[in-house]
């Protein structure tokens, strides 16, 4: 063989052992749901091969399957919304102390460093019958009895929100720190105030790292399903919830492949919106 | 006054990320038989019953296994990716790392219900092996974004001095750049092995009956209630993926002084 041809088999060799992986435990599999979730359930456990769009109509007519659908994309978006809203004072914070940055950077990555579900897990200690705020609250002489304030609809998103906050920071953060900071002097010199500077400036310019922070907890809000067996009640059940019901204990595979695909299809259509006018660039940047 | 109003601001969503977890670790050194305040003293007694617990010792060591080989699989396969997608011109290369990096972009429990229901539907069962294919997948991004962004920053002309004074490609790669990579190489392992060690969703999916793993094994000790035997493991947990990256961290840096003279 010629040293040239070598030379051009060379990366594929390399790539293989990667491309082989994603391709065949990731890409097959994806397509594989494809078809699966038009198949037909029957009630001998053979599933029917076939193009049936039961399982589709079904989550869309059925208004116990319709309504988590629903309510898993409401509480993605409160999240959303509340990480910005906690998350983007901070991430100014961050990029704008002197003193203390890498101290406040260091503690940020912490917590992706803890396990999910202790986070999820360490609400029970704060909000639980015998939790630290019913203990606060009894000591004070506030309430006689402890009250249950877990496993509803606010706990989910609390947990969600706990979960999701530093990758709306991080994200914020990154952005702000790419800006040049004569900007914000110009405006000032300018005449404009230094609210008036952040509103013009700054803000406008820190919106692709509040977009890609935004996306992320949504689409990691949207997909969750241990935040909502923790935290939740019986009724606060979130679109994975049911696609672990329908494949692992209902062994009803085109109902579970059909609604994977449906959440995989709203988040998909998610991300590329988001790439239509941002970039997955701008992504990787908050992921590295 | 505006400025301080943000870092008051700051240090109250700090806390919030913070305080329930130190919650955690200080109620795992409770002496009262009850998980909740008010700590009635210290104690390590919640220690000593995770080493009795047979269960537990199990599940760790199943989640050890399984992080290590994870880490050793998806960084393997993670640095030759790398490798041929900074230091050759290949047609499709953006295409192939969207591909490549897609098990980030897909929710994690649509990626395991499509794993699981085609190995079943090839009648590959549940197994040990299914559980370490789902978290190579799922690790291997964060290990190639991680060593990519190094091998950028890797010059070419070290390589090239090496090959024009006559080694070869492979004894270039093992004695250059091999070793301007090994910090991307620990951090991407320590990536892998933290993601696959801390990861629940879809190993609840992949796992065998009767294999848990740390994360599952919290998760159905969680059912009955909290108790201050989850806290403790819940510290273990803390101390073994924060801890790590602080110690490996270290060494890496007692190591560059080193050598660095």
């Amino acid at each position: 063989m010629s040293i040239e041809r070598r030379e051009a088999r060379q990366p594929w060799i390399l790539l293989s052992p990667a491309l082989v992986s994603v391709v065949l435990l990731l890409v097959v599999p994806l397509m594989f749901i494809v078809v699966y979730s038009f198949w037909l359930r029957s009630a001998v456990g053979a599933d029917t091969p076939g193009f049936f769009l039961d399982h589709g109509q079904k989550v869309r007519r059925d208004r116990f399957h319709r309504d988590i659908v629903l309510s898993s994309l409401k509480i993605a978006a409160f999240t959303t919304a509340l990480c910005a809203i906690l998350g983007y004072p901070a991430a100014y914070f961050i990029a704008r102390s002197r003193g203390n940055k890498l101290v406040l950077l260091v503690l940020l990555m912490l917590p992706f460093w803890i396990s999910y579900i202790i986070r999820t897990m360490s609400w029970i200690n704060i909000l639980g019958i015998s939790g630290a705020l019913n203990g606060a609250l009894m000591w004070l002489g506030l309430t006689s009895q402890p009250i249950q304030m877990l496993y509803n609809e606010t706990t989910v998103i609390l947990g969600l929100v706990h979960f999701l906050l530093p990758f709306m920071i991080l994200n914020i953060y990154v952005s702000l720190e790419g800006i040049d900071r004569n900007l914000e002097d110009a405006a000032a010199s300018l005449g404009a105030a230094r609210w008036q500077g952040f509103l013009a400036v700054t803000l406008p310019l820190s919106l692709p790292g509040l977009a890609a922070g935004g996306l992320l907890c949504f689409v990691l809000a949207a997909g969750t399903y241990i935040t909502p067996v923790i935290l939740g009640g019986p009724r606060d059940a979130m679109f994975a919830n049911l696609v672990f019901e329908a494949i692992i204990r209902q062994l009803n595979w085109p109902l579970g492949s059909a609604l994977s695909l449906m959440l995989l299809a709203v988040l998909g259509a998610l991300v590329l919106i988001y790439n239509r006018y941002l970039g997955m660039s701008q992504l990787s940047k908050g992921l590295g | 006054m505006g400025w301080r109003l943000i870092r008051a601001y700051t240090v109250l969503v700090y806390g919030f990320m913070f305080l329930p977890v130190a919650v955690v670790v200080l109620l795992s050194f409770n002496a009262s038989q009850f998980g909740s305040f008010p700590m009635t003293g210290l104690s390590l007694r919640w220690f000593e019953a995770l080493w009795s617990n047979d269960a537990i010792v199990r599940a760790f060591r199943t989640s050890i296994t399984l992080g290590l080989l994870t880490a050793v699989v998806s960084t393997t396969l993670g640095v030759l990716a790398s490798l041929a997608l900074v230091r050759y011109n290949i047609p499709g290369r953006n295409l192939i790392t969207t591909l490549l990096i897609a098990p980030i972009l897909v929710p994690e429990v649509v990626l395991a219900v499509a794993l699981l229901l085609f190995l079943n539907w090839l009648n590959i069962g549940k197994s040990f092996a299914l559980l370490l294919m789902g978290h190579v997948i799922f690790t291997l991004p964060f290990v190639i974004l991680v060593v990519q962004a190094r091998l950028v920053s890797i010059r070419r002309d070290v390589e090239e001095a090496a090959l024009s004074l006559g080694a070869s490609p492979r004894q270039t790669f093992v004695s250059i750049t091999l070793p301007l990579l090994m910090p991307a190489v620990a951090a991407g392992a320590l990536f892998a092995f933290t993601i696959s060690f801390d990861d629940i969703t879809g190993t609840l999916f992949w796992k065998p009956g009767g294999v848990e793993t740390v994360p599952t094994q919290i998760f159905s000790m969680l059912r009955n209630s909290i108790s201050p035997e989850i806290n403790a493991l819940g510290t273990v947990m803390i101390l073994l993926t924060v801890g790590l990256p602080l110690v490996g961290a270290a060494i890496a840096r007692q190591l560059a002084k080193k050598s660095g003279g």
